[in-house]
């Protein structure tokens, strides 16, 4: 391993790092302002111009804040829990290419951390490992209200983990490789090679389970405030708390890259069209996450496991079952 | 839709129906049926139009309140406001005391003396908004309409003896003189048209 790509590899991280948490903290801006606008409000308007600097002041509050450990908590495991959330998040995206390769100032830069040659595999389990976070933190805050949620969080994460497993093997299976970069080569032939036209099930199971995986509002339950309170977050304060926010919505940010990475010919043929058309689609989907937050209700946790195991499991199987019979014949 | 369709009582009377809900399925094909039509019925798009709709006509219904205040009606009983006579500038308050001995929770609390002119004057005057429960009683039992509700319902400070200011409740002089007093017609004042209405108090039984 050569030392140019040592430091390459080292200034994309970072990059990587400082843009996506920024972003998620103009994600709450963007979230506020959204559901405020759908529901006839303003959102924040008084911290600078339209409310824009509301986020400096929220980070500024949360990294200024006492740090509580309560008492009768397990300190140790308090203490990382968030940690893991937000770490797990961030090294999901180290297989996700955000740009197609682009040169710069004679150099060849590759959007990636890491092309590896199982990349939606190693996003999966990364955020899959991302459950220990709530589950942890839920289990370690001597609250009931936390450990339900580190219940309900154990439960939905490992149930829909099922259903984005087995609703992406279908498209695997036809690409023939977990390489995101593989994938979108598969698709860039322009709008008619998009997997979603030819696995337009598997779309819809992997983007109904992505609101699962993110713990987004219809299946909001892992912190469902109007009843257990924030959930694995009800005895966090300060930039604890702010550690389990930022990995949430990094979360979103990277599955909003990787729906259209895997069914909407994510960059396309690679060209600064492809690479706009890429932010438009994540744009889109950060937007639907914001949109059904404002538009539809939560379903009930066992509502939940109902739509997971009876319906959306089998579904997917079929799917798979179909997707290999075509192939066959 | 105007109020006097919701000042209807009468239930029978009105548009009034009772929502048609099907039977619940017991069997698992009824059962399997409804969660196919709630599937495909597309509500969950309804409801995503629905936001959306709001979001693009932007219609927004807030105010930002330090700077934009809602009208209040002039019937509002906000805090208490002392008015002084219109020709000479004095207070109008005659220290009577009616109002201390209606406040039904005590709040009013009042001093007076003899002044040089041997007129009854009011040396102390205070109401202690802490306690204040704005029911109108003060200003309703006035004799001299100098004691009235007015529209500030602004009420913050640091201490509670701020809210008992009585210079804070009086007409400033200046306003005074400016014609900016505003005569009450809020609760307690004498309505509209009151003369034509006063009738002759009969006198011969």
């Amino acid at each position: 391993m050569d030392t140019a790509y040592l430091i390459e590899t080292i200034i994309k991280v970072v990059v990587v790092l400082l843009i996506f948490s920024a972003l998620a903290g103009i994600g709450t801006y963007f979230e506020r302002k959204v559901l405020a606008f759908m529901q006839r409000r303003l959102g924040p308007m008084n911290v600078g111009p339209y409310g824009l600097l509301q986020v400096a002041a929220d980070g500024i509050k949360l990294f200024t804040k006492e740090d509580i450990i309560p008492t009768n908590v397990v300190a140790r495991i308090f203490k990382i829990a968030p940690v893991i959330t937000a770490a797990t998040a961030f090294m999901a995206a180290a297989a996700i290419p955000f740009l197609p390769q682009f040169t710069l100032f004679g150099y060849t830069v590759h959007p990636i951390v890491a092309d590896i040659n199982i990349g939606i595999l190693y996003i999966l389990g990364i955020m899959g490992v991302g459950l220990y976070g709530p589950l942890l933190g839920g289990m370690a805050s001597a609250n009931k209200f936390s450990l339900l949620s580190a219940a309900r969080g154990a439960a939905v994460f490992i149930s829909y983990e099922v259903i984005t497993g087995l609703s992406i093997l279908a498209p695997i299976m036809m690409v023939g490789s977990l390489s995101l970069i593989d994938f979108n080569e598969y698709q860039a032939g322009g709008i008619g090679d998009w997997i979603i036209w030819s696995q337009p099930v598997a779309f819809i199971l992997f983007w109904i389970a992505a609101f699962a995986e993110t713990g987004r509002t219809p299946f909001h339950l892992i912190a469902n405030d109007h009843e257990i309170i924030d959930g694995f977050g009800t005895e966090y304060s300060g930039m604890r708390w702010g550690l389990f926010f930022i990995g949430e919505y990094a979360n979103m940010f990277f599955i909003s890259f990787v729906i259209p990475l895997l069914f909407l010919g994510g960059y396309g043929d690679g060209s600064l069209l492809g690479a706009l058309g890429l932010l438009a689609k994540m744009a889109f989907f950060f937007f639907f996450f914001l949109w059904t937050r404002a538009a539809w209700p939560d379903v009930r946790p066992d509502q939940l496991m109902w739509l997971c195991w009876k319906v959306l499991m089998p579904i997917a199987v079929i799917n798979v079952v179909i997707t290999g019979l075509v192939m066959m014949f | 839709m105007n109020n006097e369709q919701f000042n209807n009582r009468n239930v029978s009377e009105n548009a009034y129906y009772l929502v048609d809900i099907e039977d619940y399925p017991t069997d698992g094909w009824g059962k399997f049926k409804r969660v196919l039509k709630r599937t495909f019925r597309g509500e969950l798009f309804v409801g995503l139009w629905v936001v959306l709709r709001e979001m693009i006509k932007f219609d927004i219904h807030t105010i930002q309140y330090p700077q934009e205040k809602m009208p209040i009606g002039p019937r509002y009983r906000a805090v208490h406001e002392m008015k002084r006579l219109w020709e000479s500038g004095t207070e109008r308050c005659i220290g009577c005391g009616l109002c201390e001995k209606i406040c039904i929770s005590d709040c009013i609390r009042m001093d007076t003396k003899i002044d040089e002119n041997s007129r009854k004057e009011v040396s102390e005057y205070s109401i202690n908004l802490g306690r204040c429960i704005f029911c109108g009683y003060c200003a309703e039992v006035c004799p001299e309409l100098a004691i009235t509700h007015g529209g500030r319902y602004e009420n913050g400070s640091e201490q509670r003896e701020h809210f008992v200011m009585y210079e804070d409740m009086l007409t400033p002089i200046d306003q005074l003189k400016a014609g900016n007093q505003l005569e009450f017609d809020g609760f307690g004042a004498i309505t509209p048209h009151e003369d034509e209405r006063v009738k002759k108090t009969p006198l011969a039984y």
